[in-house]
């Protein structure tokens, strides 16, 4: 990657996609925008940006059509979930969908910048409240009436270390910061939240696929 | 940015054991079994279509089920009674009656009528009968109710709203069924009725008097079955309505309580952003409360909620916008209460001393313990020189949090920002 990173908008209100641009700044390099699934397709197809700021709720689908149309004709982008949805399992979804990080709109356009340019490295982008949901998804047995015991225990549980950087992101922490509170490098820290991320997107886990049957994501066999 | 429409989405937003989203009531979706209703199909069909809706309803072939029909009307005419009922109750497919009869299906019934009479009476003669003092008045009476009903049992209406289903438009609709129609029916039932009663008499000499009231009065009620059904089936119909319509009202009244309520003040203060900021967030945060179904004021209180309600209010009296992230939940004891307040506590220092752009909150709330983080990434201060005027700190934090054999501890410096960490043990003291 040279340079800074390119990046299109997805946001089915223009005035909010008008108001990232301007927060962004010159921080990265905002290619083109879309304000429904299939514009988005087109300016992707078009730009090939290294980033997609991506609308988790719009008309026809939502962020999740984007990204699973995006992949099929893979088209090489990475995704970064944008929502002031709180549902978690609307969260889960798009990050399962194959989103590498998931933000609240109501982030500043620093860390915004920040966030977009990890995504295009290939980090994971965690924001607190996503923090908070996967910490809730993974507790240890929340429901022992129906917690079957774990299927894949590498995919279906997180390491000690991996929930200590969890919380530290809940706790609202940077990276670096919470690499310094843990006495870690911030490459171990984007590590174990990479490692949190595939464990997302894979886990067979209960309350992943219950969230994931919800949303009508992948069909009950 | 911030509030957006998702009303779309209400329907479709399912529970989930974690406490985060509710359904809301009244609205599910509707699921649909997998094999199609009992409808007759009578561009399929040879006589009513009723084979065919049989056939289709259960999945087996229509030859099969055209093959016991026909024994069941050789035996002793029994399956003529059972069809005209089925003519007169099973609703016509609509794509099928749009469809209409096949050419020629008229002459195909007549003749299949005139072969199963020409081989019930071989059946009869060769000595295949059952009761005929029972099964005659059957199926003439069966004829009859099917002349009867057959008008009465349609596709059921779909009041609209504020369209009550009054008596007098049941009356009007009664009043549709023609004449002619309903005098044959009652007179082929009569005439069963006298069958059955005289087959009674025959049989039974004794109770003739009370047996022929008996009869009689089934016979009645029986001719006013499809009302009854119609009557009930138009009554629930307007009663889901009516409730859709409640909801619909109610959906109304919060927004415009709520939504457009913030939005006129927004217009009013447009020259103050810090307020325009304060209102557009708390409206975010009730909105958001209010379509992921988190108790509210009423019920019972758990610990996240009162955190948040905790955070809301904070953010309201000092305009700083607090981020909550909360793990498990529990209903909130009185032990618990501490740590909420020592937490409040918390959130207006930062709020009022940090100049901070935000402030988060994170608790985690396990079965042994809970723990609250209060951070922000303002000014910060040194802990060991805390202004004497500043006894929020001392105080109400951590002293708090002691009394009730809880733990606080404040990480601040100079320029780095603050955490407050609360830790208390629940089930006794830790």
């Amino acid at each position: 990657m040279s340079g800074r990173c390119t990046v299109v908008i997805v946001d089915d209100h223009r005035l909010f996609r008008s108001g990232v641009r301007a927060e962004l700044g010159d921080a990265v390099d905002v290619v083109g925008d879309a304000g429904s699934v299939a514009e988005a397709l087109e300016v992707i197809r078009e730009q090939r940006p290294d980033v997609v700021l991506l609308d988790v709720h719009m008309p026809d689908g939502g962020g999740v059509e984007v990204i699973s149309r995006a992949v099929a004709e893979r088209l090489g982008t990475r995704f970064l979930a944008l929502s002031v949805s709180d549902a978690a399992e609307d969260v889960i979804a798009v990050i399962r969908g194959g989103a590498r990080g998931y933000v609240t709109k109501s982030i500043s356009g620093g860390e915004l910048a920040e966030a977009i340019t990890r995504v295009a490295g290939g980090d994971a982008v965690f924001s607190p409240r996503l923090a908070g949901f996967v910490l809730d998804a993974f507790a240890e047995a929340p429901d022992a009436r129906d917690e079957r015991p774990a299927e894949d225990p590498e995919l279906d549980q997180l390491t000690p270390r991996e929930r200590e950087v969890l919380r530290h992101i809940a706790r609202g922490y940077m990276y670096k910061e919470v690499a310094q509170q843990l006495g870690i490098s911030v490459k171990t820290v984007e590590a174990h939240v990479s490692a949190v991320l595939r464990k997302l997107q894979l886990s067979s886990r209960h309350e992943l696929s219950r969230w994931a049957v919800q949303r009508r994501l992948v069909s009950l066999d | 940015m911030g509030v957006r429409p998702r009303a779309a989405m209400i329907g479709v937003m399912p529970a989930t054991g974690v406490s985060h989203v509710s359904r809301l009531p009244g609205v599910a979706p509707r699921s649909s079994g997998s094999e199609p209703p009992l409808r007759r199909y009578i561009d399929r069909g040879v006589l009513g279509g009723v084979c065919a809706g049989l056939a289709e309803h259960l999945g087996v072939d229509v030859r099969l089920v055209r093959l016991l029909a026909t024994v069941l009307v050789l035996l002793g005419g029994l399956g003529i009674a059972v069809y005209a009922i089925a003519v007169a109750v099973i609703p016509v497919d609509p794509d099928s009656a749009a469809a209409g009869r096949r050419p020629g299906a008229r002459r195909d019934a007549v003749l299949i009528v005139i072969a199963l009479a020409i081989a019930s009476i071989a059946g009869r003669a060769s000595g295949l009968r059952v009761a005929d003092s029972i099964v005659w008045p059957l199926v003439l009476g069966a004829c009859g109710l099917a002349l009867v009903w057959r008008p009465l049992v349609g596709p059921v209406e779909q009041p609209g709203f504020g369209r009550r289903l009054s008596p007098r438009r049941l009356l009007r609709r009664a009043r549709q069924v023609d004449g002619p129609r309903l005098a044959i029916g009652a007179l082929l039932v009569s005439f069963a009725a006298a069958g059955v009663l005289h087959a009674a008499g025959v049989l039974e000499n004794l109770g003739k008097a009370i047996g022929a009231v008996a009869i009689v009065a089934t016979i009645v009620s029986l001719l006013f079955v499809p009302w009854l059904v119609r009557l009930a089936r138009s009554l629930s119909t307007e009663r889901s309505a009516r409730i859709r319509e409640q909801e619909r009202a109610e959906l109304a009244a919060h927004l415009h309580d709520s939504v457009l309520q913030t939005l006129a003040l927004i217009q009013q203060r447009s020259d103050d952003p810090r307020e325009v900021a304060g209102l557009a967030r708390r409206q975010e945060r009730e909105l958001r409360h209010w379509l992921l179904g988190r108790p509210g004021r009423s019920g019972e209180e758990t610990v996240a909620g009162a955190l948040e309600r905790a955070a809301a209010e904070v953010e309201e009296l000092h305009r700083v916008p607090i981020e909550v992230v909360t793990v498990g939940d529990g209903p909130l004891e009185p032990e618990l209460e501490a740590v909420v307040q020592a937490a409040r506590e918390a959130m207006t220092n930062a709020a009022k001393f940090a100049d901070a752009a935000r402030v988060d909150l994170y608790a985690e709330v396990e079965p042994d313990r809970v723990e609250v983080f209060v951070r922000d990434r303002g000014v910060g201060f040194d802990p060991r020189a805390i202004p004497a005027d500043r006894r929020g700190v001392r105080d109400s934090i951590i002293a708090r949090m002691e009394r009730h054999h809880g733990r606080a501890e404040v990480h601040s410096s100079p320029g780095a920002g603050t955490e407050v960490a609360l830790v208390m043990g629940r089930g006794g003291p830790s």
